[in-house]
C-alpha cells in the first residue's frame, strides 16, 4: 500500500524531474491529507444517505412528529412519551412475537429446503440446469404478485390447496381455514414466504458446494466414509462461512417483513399476523403518528444491528482460522 | 494484505442491510421531494388520486371546462390514492403544495388540524345548497375546508335471478336478512357477502350496520353496537357468508358476487362500470336492511373533498382555485360529473335530479341523505378509532371474543390512542 501512495503523491507532484527531495519533504502530511481524499466520496456518502436518515429516525422517535409537523416544521420533543406508549400497547409485544415465530420459521424452512435441493443439484445430472432455473421463479416474480396468487390459492373454499388436500382425503370438506383462523394464519404466511426464500438460499449455498474441492470428497470415497458422514464432515464445515453469510441475510430481509403480510393478510385476522414492519406501517402512514413509527423502526434496526456485529464476529473467527 | 480488503468489503456489506432498514423507516417522512419548480401564474395545480386513464382524462375536460372560460390552466397531479396524504405532506414541507388537494373525506381532519388549509367561507366558495352530510364531510371543528363534488355510500346489491328463483324480495330487516341469506345459500353460492377485512375496506362497510343498530364511534362501548357484530357473527356461523370474508377487501366481494358465489353484497357505487360490463349476473340495488321495520338506514359517507392551502406568498392563486371550485361544483356540473363516476352529486337539487336520471343507482341516492361522515364525532381520532373497531369485528368472526368484550376492548384501545 505504501508504494502505490507514494507513486501517486510523486504522479501529483506533476512529474517534475527534481521532486524526490521535496517529496520526502512534504510527504507525511500529504500523504495524510491523499489518503482522506481517497475515504471522502465514500464517507460522505455513508454520512449523507445512511447516517443522516439514522440519526434523524432515532430523534424522530423522541418528538411529537403528527401531519403539523410538515406544515410548520415544528416536531416539540416528548421525551419518552413516543416509547411509553408504544411498549405499552399490545399490538407490539405480540408483534414482536409474531415476527420472532415468522422469522425463525422463515430461516429454518428456507434454509432446510434451500440446502437440501443445493445438495441435490450439486450431482450434474440431465436436464438439471433447466429445473434449477424454473426453482428459481420465486425470486423472480415480485413479493406483492406472489401474495395475491397464494391468497386464492389458500382460499378457503375454493383454494387449489384445499381442493389437492381434499382430494387425497387429508382434510374434510370444510378444508383448513389457511388465512380465515388467527391460529393458523401466521403458518400460512410463513409457509409463503419459505416457498419465496427457498431460491436465495438454494443459489448461493450451490456456489458454496462448489468451492469445496473434488479430492475432499474423493479421500473420504476412499475411507469408506457414508453419504451422511461425508455431509456432516466435509460439506458442512466446508460450507460455514457461506452458511453465515445467507442466514444473516436472509435474517434482515425476513425480520422487516412487510409487503407479503400486507397483501396476503394485512395483519389479520384479529392482528394475528401483525409483525414489527406492519406495525410501523400503521403507526406512521395510518395514523400519522410518526413519532411512535419510528419507535418501532429503531427497534428493528437495533435487532438488525445485533445480528449485524454477531454476524461480523462470526466471519472474522472464519478468517482467524486461516481459511 | 489480502485480508484488509475482504474485511472492509464485509463489513460494508453487512451494514448496507441495517442502514437501509433505517432508510427504508425515514426516507418518507423525512420528505426527499424534488425542488419545487416555481409555478406558472394562471395555472392551478390539483393533486388527485386520478391515476387511472380514463378518470383522469374525464377529470381533466372538467377542470378544463372551468378554467378556460377564466383564463385558468388546469394541471393535475395525481398519486395512487392510498399516497395521496404522504405526498401532499412531502409537498407541504418543501412548500410546493398544489393549489387544490383533493383529499379523501376521512383524512381532512388530520390536514385541517394542522391549520395548513384555508376555511372556504374566507375565499368566497359557495359552501349553500349541499345535503348535511356532504358539508360534514369536509368540516373539521365546524369550519368547512373541503368541497365534496359526489360522494358514495354503500348499498345492498342482489343478484336479481337467484332472488326471483327463490321466492323472495330483497330483505328490509336484519331478520329478513338472515333468512334470505340461509335460504339462498346452497352449493357453492354463499346468500350473503361483504367485507370483514382489517383494514378501512372492512370498517366501511362494517358502519351501515354498527350505526344502523344504534353503535356510536366516541363511546363504543355503549351497549349498541354489539347487536351489529353478533349479526355479523350470526351470519358467517349459519354458513350464509363465507368465513374468508375476515380476509376479503371490497374488491374481493364483487368479485364472488360477479362470479355468481355471493347471491347478495355490501357494496358501493364504485362497482357499477364492473357490474355493468358483465353478463353473467343480473343485478339490482337495495337499501341497507336495518334492525327493525321503521328504522332509517345509517351508512357511512365517502368520497373525496377539494381543499385549498394556505399560500402566504400568494392570495392571488388561493382565490383563484375558489373560483374553479365554485364553477365544478354548479348542480350541472355536479350531476355531469356524478354521473360520470357514478356518484351522488353532493347539492340536494342536483342530488334529486340524479336519483330521477339514474333509477338503477336510487338507492344510493336515498341512503346518502341518511349517511353519516366517519370523521364528524372523532375528527382526527378516526384512524385509531376505525383501527379499534376492525380488531372487535375481527376478533368476533374468528371467534375469539365476545361482542361486548370485543366492543369494551376497542374502546380501551380507542381511549389509549388518544
Amino acid at each position: 500500500m505504501t508504494t502505490i501512495t507514494s507513486t501517486a503523491s510523486a504522479g501529483a507532484a506533476g512529474g517534475a524531474g527534481t521532486a524526490a527531495p521535496a517529496a520526502a519533504d512534504r510527504s507525511p502530511l500529504r500523504r495524510g491529507l491523499l489518503r482522506w481524499l481517497f475515504v471522502a466520496p465514500a464517507l460522505a456518502y455513508m454520512a449523507l444517505f445512511f447516517g443522516y436518515p439514522l440519526i434523524r429516525n432515532i430523534l424522530m422517535s423522541f418528538q411529537h412528529y403528527t401531519p403539523k409537523t410538515y406544515f410548520t416544521g415544528e416536531a416539540p420533543f416528548n421525551g419518552l412519551d413516543n416509547w411509553r406508549n408504544v411498549f405499552a400497547n399490545e399490538l407490539f409485544s405480540d408483534s414482536l412475537w409474531h415476527t420472532a415465530l415468522f422469522t425463525v420459521g422463515s430461516l429454518l424452512g428456507q434454509f432446510t429446503i434451500g440446502l437440501a435441493l443445493a445438495v441435490f443439484f450439486s450431482r450434474r445430472f440431465r436436464l438439471s440446469g433447466f429445473v434449477r432455473a424454473i426453482l428459481l421463479l420465486p425470486w423472480l416474480v415480485p413479493m406483492v404478485v406472489s401474495a395475491v396468487v397464494w391468497r386464492r390459492i389458500l382460499d378457503q373454499d375454493h383454494g387449489m390447496l384445499n381442493s389437492a388436500l381434499h382430494a387425497v382425503g387429508l382434510v374434510s370438506q370444510d378444508g383448513v381455514p389457511w388465512l380465515n383462523s388467527p391460529s393458523v394464519a401466521l403458518l400460512s404466511a410463513v409457509l409463503v414466504n419459505i416457498w419465496i426464500g427457498i431460491p436465495f438460499n438454494m443459489v448461493i449455498l450451490y456456489g458454496g458446494l462448489q468451492e469445496i474441492p473434488r479430492e475432499l470428497y474423493e479421500a473420504a470415497s476412499l475411507d469408506g466414509s457414508s453419504a451422511w458422514r461425508t455431509f456432516r464432515s466435509i460439506t458442512l464445515p466446508m460450507l460455514r462461512p457461506v452458511v453465515t453469510v445467507v442466514l444473516v441475510l436472509g435474517f434482515m430481509s425476513t425480520v422487516k417483513i412487510l409487503d407479503l403480510i400486507l397483501a396476503l393478510t394485512s395483519g389479520g385476522p384479529a392482528d394475528s399476523t401483525q409483525t414489527l414492519g406492519t406495525v410501523t406501517y400503521q403507526l406512521s402512514f395510518l395514523q400519522l403518528d410518526f413519532g411512535q413509527g419510528a419507535v418501532v423502526g429503531n427497534v428493528l434496526i437495533l435487532i438488525s444491528a445485533v445480528f449485524a456485529v454477531l454476524y461480523l464476529r462470526a466471519n472474522r473467527a472464519d478468517f482467524g482460522k486461516g481459511k | 494484505m489480502p485480508s484488509h480488503p475482504g474485511r472492509t468489503r464485509t463489513r460494508a456489506r453487512a451494514h448496507i442491510p441495517v442502514l437501509a432498514a433505517a432508510l427504508a423507516a425515514s426516507t418518507a417522512a423525512l420528505g426527499l421531494t424534488g425542488c419545487a419548480a416555481k409555478p406558472e401564474p394562471d395555472t392551478v395545480t390539483v393533486l388527485n388520486s386520478a391515476t387511472d386513464t380514463a378518470e383522469h382524462n374525464a377529470n381533466q375536460r372538467f377542470l378544463d371546462r372551468c378554467g378556460k372560460p377564466l383564463g385558468l390552466r388546469v394541471e393535475q397531479i395525481s398519486v395512487p390514492a392510498d399516497q395521496v396524504a404522504s405526498k401532499a405532506l412531502r409537498m407541504a414541507s418543501s412548500d410546493s403544495l398544489t393549489d387544490i388537494l383533493e383529499l379523501d373525506g376521512s383524512e381532512l381532519p388530520q390536514f385541517a388540524q394542522t391549520e395548513g388549509l384555508r376555511p372556504l367561507k374566507d375565499i368566497g366558495v359557495d359552501t349553500a345548497g349541499f345535503s348535511a352530510s356532504a358539508t360534514s364531510l369536509g368540516s373539521y371543528d365546524g369550519t368547512q375546508y373541503g368541497i365534496a363534488r359526489s360522494v358514495n355510500s354503500l348499498a345492498l346489491i342482489y343478484n336479481t335471478d337467484l332472488l326471483k328463483k327463490a321466492g323472495i324480495e330483497p330483505p328490509t330487516t336484519w331478520a329478513e336478512l338472515k333468512a334470505a341469506a340461509k335460504k339462498l345459500t346452497g352449493g357453492s353460492t354463499y346468500g350473503m357477502a361483504f367485507s370483514a377485512s382489517p383494514n378501512a375496506d372492512g370498517v366501511y362497510q362494517f358502519l351501515p350496520f354498527f350505526w344502523s343498530g344504534g353503535g356510536d364511534e366516541a363511546a363504543l362501548d355503549n351497549g349498541k353496537g354489539e347487536a351489529a357484530l353478533q349479526l355479523w357473527k350470526d351470519l358467517v356461523a349459519d354458513g350464509s357468508a363465507s368465513k374468508s370474508v375476515v380476509n376479503w377487501n371490497q374488491q374481493d366481494v364483487n368479485d364472488q358476487f360477479v362470479a355468481g358465489r355471493a347471491a347478495m353484497m355490501i357494496n358501493g357505487p364504485w362497482q357499477v362500470p364492473v357490474l355493468s360490463a358483465q353478463k353473467k349476473v343480473d343485478w339490482a340495488v337495495a337499501s341497507i336492511p336495518v334492525p327493525e321495520a321503521g328504522k332509517d338506514a345509517v351508512p357511512p359517507i365517502g368520497g373525496t373533498v377539494m381543499a385549498v392551502p394556505k399560500n402566504g406568498e400568494d392570495p392571488v392563486r388561493e382565490r383563484n382555485a375558489a373560483k374553479v371550485l365554485n364553477c365544478l361544483n354548479t348542480e350541472k356540473n355536479q350531476l355531469q360529473w356524478g354521473e360520470s363516476v357514478n356518484n351522488v352529486p353532493t347539492r340536494a337539487a342536483a342530488a334529486q335530479a340524479y336519483g330521477l336520471q339514474n333509477p338503477k343507482l336510487a338507492a344510493f341516492a336515498e341512503l346518502v341523505t341518511t349517511a353519516r361522515s366517519r370523521t364528524a364525532k372523532v375528527g382526527t381520532g378516526w384512524p385509531v378509532v376505525g383501527d379499534a373497531l376492525a380488531g372487535a369485528f375481527q376478533s368476533v368472526l374468528t371467534g375469539r371474543t365476545s361482542p361486548e368484550q370485543a366492543l369494551h376492548r376497542a374502546q380501551q384501545q380507542a381511549s389509549a390512542g388518544k
